[in-house]
């Protein structure tokens, strides 16, 4: 899973089914010391997430299905999803 | 998931089976500035977009999963049109869905 810091929003009104009634967040990939390692991207909310929260990122469809309580083999068009709010990160390395 | 914008469009008359009737734009990826931030790439259309548009993508196995015939392949897809888009650090960064221009 990735780190990642929650820099803004976006809406969409026209999107595939799959976005039906999700919050979608602009998310900047951080490493555990908050400095940013990557380009803007788009992930779906489902921790409540707000502006400037340090995140965690599954970015994989499978596990994405699985948030969603869906199968495996269901259809789901979405690969970035926030599962979770980062209290504290301890970087050995920072 | 990745911000984008449409900038041309893409034709193939001989593909896979699975791609007939499917649309490709060619599309580049932007951040909220409306920069560009990568090299083009094609992808498939599920909304209906169009040049100069600002769209979302989703890539890999969802791409194809976003496709009415999900068994394609397909690694990219338009899955989104964007309104707007915008930061809320620093102040910077505002993108509306029909501005050629990028935001300022």
């Amino acid at each position: 899973m990735k780190l990642a810091r929650v820099v803004g929003s976006l809406t969409a009104t026209v999107h595939h089914p799959s976005y039906d009634g999700q919050t979608l967040l602009l998310c900047e990939p951080v490493d555990g010391a908050g400095r940013r390692t990557g380009e803007v991207f788009i992930a779906v909310d489902r921790a409540q997430a707000g502006p400037g929260d340090l995140v965690l990122i599954n970015a994989e469809g499978n596990g994405a299905r699985q948030v969603f309580g869906l199968k495996p083999t269901d259809k789901l068009a979405i690969q970035d999803v926030i599962v979770g709010v980062v209290d504290a990160v301890e970087d050995a390395h920072a | 998931m990745q911000l984008a914008r449409v900038i041309g469009t893409c034709v193939a008359t001989q593909k896979y089976q699975g791609l007939d009737g499917v649309r490709l734009l060619v599309v580049e990826p932007v951040d909220v500035r409306g920069k560009a931030t990568g090299a083009p790439l094609v992808a498939a259309d599920t909304v209906s977009a169009g040049p100069g548009e600002v769209v979302f993508l989703v890539g890999a196995r969802e791409a194809a999963l976003a496709m009415d015939e999900s068994f394609v392949p397909v690694d990219a897809a338009i899955v989104g049109l964007v309104d707007e888009a915008w930061r809320d650090d620093q102040g910077q960064g505002f993108l509306r869905g029909r501005d050629d221009q990028g935001a300022t």
